[in-house]
Protein backbone atom coordinates (compact mmCIF):
# COMPACT_ATOMS: atom_id res chain seq x y z
CA UNK A 1 0.00 0.00 0.00
CA UNK A 2 1.32 3.40 -0.94
CA UNK A 3 1.45 5.91 1.92
CA UNK A 4 -0.62 8.32 -0.21
CA UNK A 5 -3.46 5.79 -0.31
CA UNK A 6 -3.30 5.34 3.43
CA UNK A 7 -3.26 9.13 3.90
CA UNK A 8 -6.33 9.50 1.67
CA UNK A 9 -8.23 6.87 3.66
CA UNK A 10 -7.33 8.57 6.93
CA UNK A 11 -8.26 12.02 5.61
CA UNK A 12 -11.65 10.83 4.37
CA UNK A 13 -12.31 9.11 7.69
CA UNK A 14 -11.40 12.23 9.64
CA UNK A 15 -13.74 14.30 7.46
CA UNK A 16 -16.59 11.79 8.06
CA UNK A 17 -16.83 10.90 4.37
CA UNK A 18 -17.16 7.35 3.09
CA UNK A 19 -14.48 5.76 0.91
CA UNK A 20 -13.78 2.31 -0.49
CA UNK A 21 -10.31 0.87 -0.99
CA UNK A 22 -10.21 -1.46 -4.00
CA UNK A 23 -7.33 -3.97 -3.86
CA UNK A 24 -6.48 -6.33 -6.72
CA UNK A 25 -5.31 -9.37 -4.79
CA UNK A 26 -3.27 -10.80 -7.66
CA UNK A 27 -1.20 -7.76 -8.59
CA UNK A 28 -1.66 -5.83 -5.36
CA UNK A 29 -2.77 -2.72 -7.31
CA UNK A 30 -4.91 -0.39 -5.21
CA UNK A 31 -7.07 2.65 -5.60
CA UNK A 32 -9.38 4.62 -3.31
CA UNK A 33 -12.87 5.54 -4.49
CA UNK A 34 -14.26 8.48 -2.52
CA UNK A 35 -18.00 8.67 -2.01
CA UNK A 36 -18.23 11.68 -4.34
CA UNK A 37 -16.54 9.70 -7.12
CA UNK A 38 -18.57 6.55 -6.66
CA UNK A 39 -21.36 7.17 -9.19
CA UNK A 40 -18.86 7.64 -12.03
CA UNK A 41 -16.83 4.55 -11.18
CA UNK A 42 -16.89 1.49 -13.49
CA UNK A 43 -17.76 -0.62 -10.43
CA UNK A 44 -20.44 1.85 -9.24
CA UNK A 45 -23.23 -0.68 -8.59
CA UNK A 46 -20.97 -3.10 -6.77
CA UNK A 47 -19.41 -0.36 -4.68
CA UNK A 48 -22.79 1.18 -3.85
CA UNK A 49 -24.10 -2.14 -2.55
CA UNK A 50 -21.06 -2.63 -0.33
CA UNK A 51 -21.22 0.94 0.93
CA UNK A 52 -24.91 0.57 1.83
CA UNK A 53 -24.30 -2.63 3.75
CA UNK A 54 -21.09 -1.30 5.29
CA UNK A 55 -19.51 -4.69 4.61
CA UNK A 56 -15.97 -5.17 3.33
CA UNK A 57 -15.50 -8.25 1.17
CA UNK A 58 -14.16 -10.11 -1.85
CA UNK A 59 -15.74 -9.50 -5.25
CA UNK A 60 -15.12 -10.75 -8.79
CA UNK A 61 -15.03 -8.09 -11.48
CA UNK A 62 -13.69 -8.32 -15.02
CA UNK A 63 -12.01 -11.65 -14.29
CA UNK A 64 -10.09 -10.20 -11.35
CA UNK A 65 -10.49 -10.95 -7.65
CA UNK A 66 -10.80 -7.70 -5.76
CA UNK A 67 -11.05 -6.96 -2.07
CA UNK A 68 -13.21 -3.99 -1.10
CA UNK A 69 -12.38 -2.32 2.20
CA UNK A 70 -15.44 -0.26 3.07
CA UNK A 71 -14.84 2.72 5.29
CA UNK A 72 -18.05 4.45 6.31
CA UNK A 73 -18.32 7.06 9.06
CA UNK A 74 -20.01 5.98 12.28
CA UNK A 75 -23.70 6.88 12.12
CA UNK A 76 -25.02 9.39 14.66
CA UNK A 77 -28.60 9.71 15.89
CA UNK A 78 -29.62 13.14 17.16
CA UNK A 79 -32.88 13.04 19.10
CA UNK A 80 -34.72 16.31 19.61
CA UNK A 81 -36.71 16.07 22.82
CA UNK A 82 -35.87 14.33 26.08
CA UNK A 83 -39.35 12.84 26.09
CA UNK A 84 -40.85 9.48 27.04
CA UNK A 85 -40.34 7.97 23.57
CA UNK A 86 -36.70 9.11 23.66
CA UNK A 87 -36.18 7.23 26.90
CA UNK A 88 -37.19 4.03 25.12
CA UNK A 89 -35.37 4.98 21.91
CA UNK A 90 -31.91 5.78 23.29
CA UNK A 91 -30.92 2.38 24.70
CA UNK A 92 -32.25 0.62 21.59
CA UNK A 93 -30.31 2.99 19.35
CA UNK A 94 -27.13 2.27 21.26
CA UNK A 95 -27.70 -1.46 20.76
CA UNK A 96 -27.67 -0.68 17.02
CA UNK A 97 -24.25 1.02 17.43
CA UNK A 98 -25.65 4.48 16.76
CA UNK A 99 -23.89 7.31 18.55
CA UNK A 100 -26.80 9.00 20.32
CA UNK A 101 -27.21 12.63 21.37
CA UNK A 102 -30.38 14.03 22.94
CA UNK A 103 -31.08 17.76 22.66
CA UNK A 104 -33.78 19.48 24.72
CA UNK A 105 -33.62 23.00 26.16
CA UNK A 106 -36.16 22.09 28.85
CA UNK A 107 -33.99 21.22 31.83
CA UNK A 108 -36.89 19.46 33.55
CA UNK A 109 -36.86 16.91 30.74
CA UNK A 110 -33.14 16.75 29.98
CA UNK A 111 -31.93 15.12 33.19
CA UNK A 112 -29.28 12.42 33.54
CA UNK A 113 -31.67 10.49 35.78
CA UNK A 114 -34.05 10.10 32.85
CA UNK A 115 -31.21 9.38 30.38
CA UNK A 116 -28.44 7.54 32.20
CA UNK A 117 -25.22 7.38 30.21
CA UNK A 118 -26.65 9.26 27.23
CA UNK A 119 -25.03 12.38 25.74
CA UNK A 120 -27.58 14.96 26.83
CA UNK A 121 -27.49 18.60 25.73
CA UNK A 122 -29.82 21.07 27.46
CA UNK A 123 -29.70 23.76 24.76
CA UNK A 124 -31.92 24.99 21.98
CA UNK A 125 -31.05 23.09 18.78
CA UNK A 126 -29.37 26.04 17.05
CA UNK A 127 -27.19 26.71 20.11
CA UNK A 128 -26.43 23.02 20.43
CA UNK A 129 -25.21 22.75 16.82
CA UNK A 130 -23.22 25.96 17.18
CA UNK A 131 -21.40 24.64 20.24
CA UNK A 132 -21.48 21.41 22.19
CA UNK A 133 -22.86 19.11 19.47
CA UNK A 134 -20.79 18.28 16.36
CA UNK A 135 -22.35 19.72 13.19
CA UNK A 136 -24.90 17.54 11.42
CA UNK A 137 -23.84 15.76 8.24
CA UNK A 138 -24.98 13.09 5.79
CA UNK A 139 -24.22 10.32 8.29
CA UNK A 140 -26.65 11.67 10.86
CA UNK A 141 -30.24 10.68 11.54
CA UNK A 142 -32.42 13.31 13.22
CA UNK A 143 -35.64 12.44 15.03
CA UNK A 144 -37.70 15.42 16.20
CA UNK A 145 -39.96 14.25 19.02
CA UNK A 146 -40.93 17.25 21.16
CA UNK A 147 -44.28 18.11 19.53
CA UNK A 148 -43.18 21.74 20.04
CA UNK A 149 -42.46 23.64 16.80
CA UNK A 150 -40.20 26.09 18.66
CA UNK A 151 -37.84 23.21 19.39
CA UNK A 152 -38.48 20.79 16.51
CA UNK A 153 -38.54 23.23 13.57
CA UNK A 154 -35.01 24.66 13.90
CA UNK A 155 -33.63 21.13 14.26
CA UNK A 156 -35.53 19.92 11.19
CA UNK A 157 -34.28 22.91 9.21
CA UNK A 158 -30.70 22.17 10.26
CA UNK A 159 -31.14 18.48 9.37
CA UNK A 160 -32.48 19.27 5.89
CA UNK A 161 -29.69 21.78 5.21
CA UNK A 162 -27.07 19.22 6.29
CA UNK A 163 -28.60 16.52 4.02
CA UNK A 164 -28.95 14.13 6.93
CA UNK A 165 -29.71 10.63 5.57
CA UNK A 166 -32.78 10.41 7.80
CA UNK A 167 -35.05 13.15 9.08
CA UNK A 168 -38.19 12.20 10.98
CA UNK A 169 -40.76 14.20 12.91
CA UNK A 170 -43.38 13.09 15.40
CA UNK A 171 -46.91 14.38 14.98
CA UNK A 172 -50.20 13.70 13.29
CA UNK A 173 -50.84 14.34 9.60
CA UNK A 174 -52.56 17.59 10.59
CA UNK A 175 -49.58 18.66 12.70
CA UNK A 176 -47.29 17.79 9.83
CA UNK A 177 -49.34 19.78 7.31
CA UNK A 178 -48.87 22.86 9.49
CA UNK A 179 -45.16 22.04 9.76
CA UNK A 180 -44.86 21.71 5.98
CA UNK A 181 -46.41 25.16 5.59
CA UNK A 182 -43.97 26.67 8.09
CA UNK A 183 -40.93 25.07 6.43
CA UNK A 184 -42.13 26.15 2.98
CA UNK A 185 -42.50 29.66 4.38
CA UNK A 186 -38.92 29.42 5.60
CA UNK A 187 -37.79 28.73 2.02
CA UNK A 188 -37.51 24.94 1.89
CA UNK A 189 -38.59 23.33 -1.39
CA UNK A 190 -41.00 20.46 -1.86
CA UNK A 191 -38.23 17.89 -2.39
CA UNK A 192 -36.44 18.84 0.81
CA UNK A 193 -39.61 18.87 2.88
CA UNK A 194 -40.66 15.58 1.29
CA UNK A 195 -37.60 13.94 2.82
CA UNK A 196 -39.09 14.29 6.29
CA UNK A 197 -40.57 11.02 7.51
CA UNK A 198 -43.87 12.09 9.05
CA UNK A 199 -45.73 10.75 10.85
CA UNK A 200 -42.43 9.32 12.06
CA UNK A 201 -41.67 5.59 11.98
CA UNK A 202 -42.72 2.58 9.94
CA UNK A 203 -46.42 1.88 10.09
CA UNK A 204 -46.45 -1.16 12.37
CA UNK A 205 -49.37 -0.02 14.48
CA UNK A 206 -47.03 1.03 17.30
CA UNK A 207 -48.79 2.13 20.49
CA UNK A 208 -46.37 2.20 23.43
CA UNK A 209 -43.25 4.41 23.55
CA UNK A 210 -41.05 1.34 23.08
CA UNK A 211 -43.05 0.24 20.04
CA UNK A 212 -42.82 3.71 18.53
CA UNK A 213 -39.07 3.60 19.19
CA UNK A 214 -38.86 0.30 17.29
CA UNK A 215 -40.79 1.77 14.35
CA UNK A 216 -38.47 4.80 14.24
CA UNK A 217 -35.30 2.72 14.42
CA UNK A 218 -36.57 0.30 11.76
CA UNK A 219 -37.14 3.28 9.47
CA UNK A 220 -33.64 4.59 10.21
CA UNK A 221 -32.04 1.21 9.46
CA UNK A 222 -33.98 0.99 6.18
CA UNK A 223 -32.72 4.46 5.18
CA UNK A 224 -29.17 3.59 6.22
CA UNK A 225 -29.06 0.34 4.25
CA UNK A 226 -30.70 1.55 1.05
CA UNK A 227 -28.08 1.38 -1.74
CA UNK A 228 -26.97 4.80 -2.86
CA UNK A 229 -24.82 5.53 -5.88
CA UNK A 230 -24.55 9.26 -5.55
CA UNK A 231 -22.65 11.32 -3.11
CA UNK A 232 -24.61 13.47 -0.74
CA UNK A 233 -25.05 16.88 -2.31
CA UNK B 1 -7.10 0.81 25.44
CA UNK B 2 -9.00 -1.09 22.81
CA UNK B 3 -7.99 0.10 19.36
CA UNK B 4 -10.59 0.67 16.67
CA UNK B 5 -10.06 0.50 12.92
CA UNK B 6 -9.55 4.26 12.81
CA UNK B 7 -6.68 4.12 15.31
CA UNK B 8 -5.06 1.29 13.36
CA UNK B 9 -4.92 3.03 9.99
CA UNK B 10 -3.86 6.28 11.66
CA UNK B 11 -1.05 4.41 13.41
CA UNK B 12 0.01 2.76 10.14
CA UNK B 13 0.39 6.18 8.52
CA UNK B 14 2.09 7.77 11.52
CA UNK B 15 4.56 4.91 11.97
CA UNK B 16 5.49 4.95 8.29
CA UNK B 17 6.03 8.72 8.33
CA UNK B 18 8.38 8.24 11.29
CA UNK B 19 10.46 6.09 8.97
CA UNK B 20 9.56 2.71 10.43
CA UNK B 21 8.98 -0.30 8.21
CA UNK B 22 5.25 -1.01 8.35
CA UNK B 23 2.94 -3.75 7.12
CA UNK B 24 -0.83 -3.89 7.19
CA UNK B 25 -2.76 -7.16 7.53
CA UNK B 26 -6.44 -7.36 6.56
CA UNK B 27 -8.90 -10.22 7.05
CA UNK B 28 -10.27 -10.80 3.54
CA UNK B 29 -12.28 -13.97 4.01
CA UNK B 30 -13.69 -16.03 6.86
CA UNK B 31 -15.49 -19.35 7.18
CA UNK B 32 -17.19 -20.76 10.22
CA UNK B 33 -16.75 -19.19 13.61
CA UNK B 34 -13.88 -16.83 12.82
CA UNK B 35 -13.41 -14.42 15.70
CA UNK B 36 -12.77 -11.21 13.73
CA UNK B 37 -14.91 -9.94 10.83
CA UNK B 38 -13.81 -9.41 7.24
CA UNK B 39 -12.05 -6.06 6.93
CA UNK B 40 -10.38 -6.23 10.37
CA UNK B 41 -6.86 -4.81 10.44
CA UNK B 42 -3.59 -5.45 12.19
CA UNK B 43 -0.66 -3.07 11.72
CA UNK B 44 2.90 -4.21 12.44
CA UNK B 45 6.18 -2.29 12.48
CA UNK B 46 9.67 -3.60 11.79
CA UNK B 47 10.37 -3.96 15.51
CA UNK B 48 7.35 -6.22 15.93
CA UNK B 49 5.12 -3.62 17.60
CA UNK B 50 1.52 -4.15 16.58
CA UNK B 51 -1.95 -2.68 16.95
CA UNK B 52 -5.32 -4.20 16.11
CA UNK B 53 -6.30 -7.81 15.62
CA UNK B 54 -7.13 -10.22 12.83
CA UNK B 55 -8.01 -13.27 14.88
CA UNK B 56 -8.65 -12.33 18.46
CA UNK B 57 -5.20 -13.69 19.25
CA UNK B 58 -5.13 -17.22 17.81
CA UNK B 59 -2.90 -16.64 14.79
CA UNK B 60 -1.60 -13.15 15.53
CA UNK B 61 1.95 -14.42 15.99
CA UNK B 62 2.06 -16.03 12.55
CA UNK B 63 0.54 -12.93 10.92
CA UNK B 64 3.16 -10.74 12.59
CA UNK B 65 5.93 -13.02 11.27
CA UNK B 66 4.48 -12.78 7.75
CA UNK B 67 4.21 -9.01 8.17
CA UNK B 68 7.89 -8.76 9.08
CA UNK B 69 8.71 -10.79 5.96
CA UNK B 70 6.54 -8.45 3.86
CA UNK B 71 8.36 -5.41 5.29
CA UNK B 72 11.69 -7.09 4.48
CA UNK B 73 10.93 -8.15 0.89
CA UNK B 74 8.43 -5.40 -0.02
CA UNK B 75 5.87 -7.85 -1.38
CA UNK B 76 2.22 -8.38 -0.55
CA UNK B 77 0.95 -11.89 0.20
CA UNK B 78 -2.20 -13.78 1.12
CA UNK B 79 -2.07 -16.34 3.91
CA UNK B 80 -4.70 -18.78 5.11
CA UNK B 81 -5.28 -20.30 8.54
CA UNK B 82 -7.74 -22.90 9.65
CA UNK B 83 -8.48 -26.47 10.46
CA UNK B 84 -7.95 -27.64 6.89
CA UNK B 85 -4.49 -26.12 6.85
CA UNK B 86 -1.39 -28.05 7.91
CA UNK B 87 -0.19 -25.05 9.92
CA UNK B 88 -3.42 -25.08 11.87
CA UNK B 89 -1.90 -27.71 14.11
CA UNK B 90 0.86 -25.30 14.97
CA UNK B 91 -0.96 -21.99 15.34
CA UNK B 92 -4.55 -23.07 14.64
CA UNK B 93 -7.81 -21.39 15.33
CA UNK B 94 -9.16 -23.12 18.39
CA UNK B 95 -12.64 -21.96 17.44
CA UNK B 96 -12.59 -24.20 14.35
CA UNK B 97 -13.00 -21.33 11.92
CA UNK B 98 -10.83 -20.47 8.94
CA UNK B 99 -9.55 -17.11 7.78
CA UNK B 100 -7.57 -15.65 4.89
CA UNK B 101 -5.41 -12.62 5.56
CA UNK B 102 -3.89 -10.18 3.05
CA UNK B 103 -0.55 -8.81 4.25
CA UNK B 104 0.96 -5.81 2.48
CA UNK B 105 3.92 -3.54 3.16
CA UNK B 106 3.25 0.20 3.40
CA UNK B 107 5.58 1.86 0.90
Amino acid sequence: MQIEILATLNAERAARRAAILVTDLEGGAQRVVREAELAADPLADLLARHLASGQSGLVEAGGRTLFLTVQAPPVRLVVIGAVHISQALCPMARALDLAVTVIDPRTAFATPERFPGIDLVAHWPDDAFAGPVAPLDHYCAVAALTHDPKIDDPALAAALRAECFYVGALGSRKTHAARVARLAGAGFGEAAIGRIAAPIGLDIGAVSPAEIAVSILAQIVAAQRAPRTGAPK
Amino acid sequence: MLSNESDILAAAEAWRREGRGVALATVIETWGSAPRPVGSHLVVDDAGNFLGSVSGGCVEGAVITESLDAIADGRARTIAFGVADETAWQVGLSCGGRIRVFVEPVA
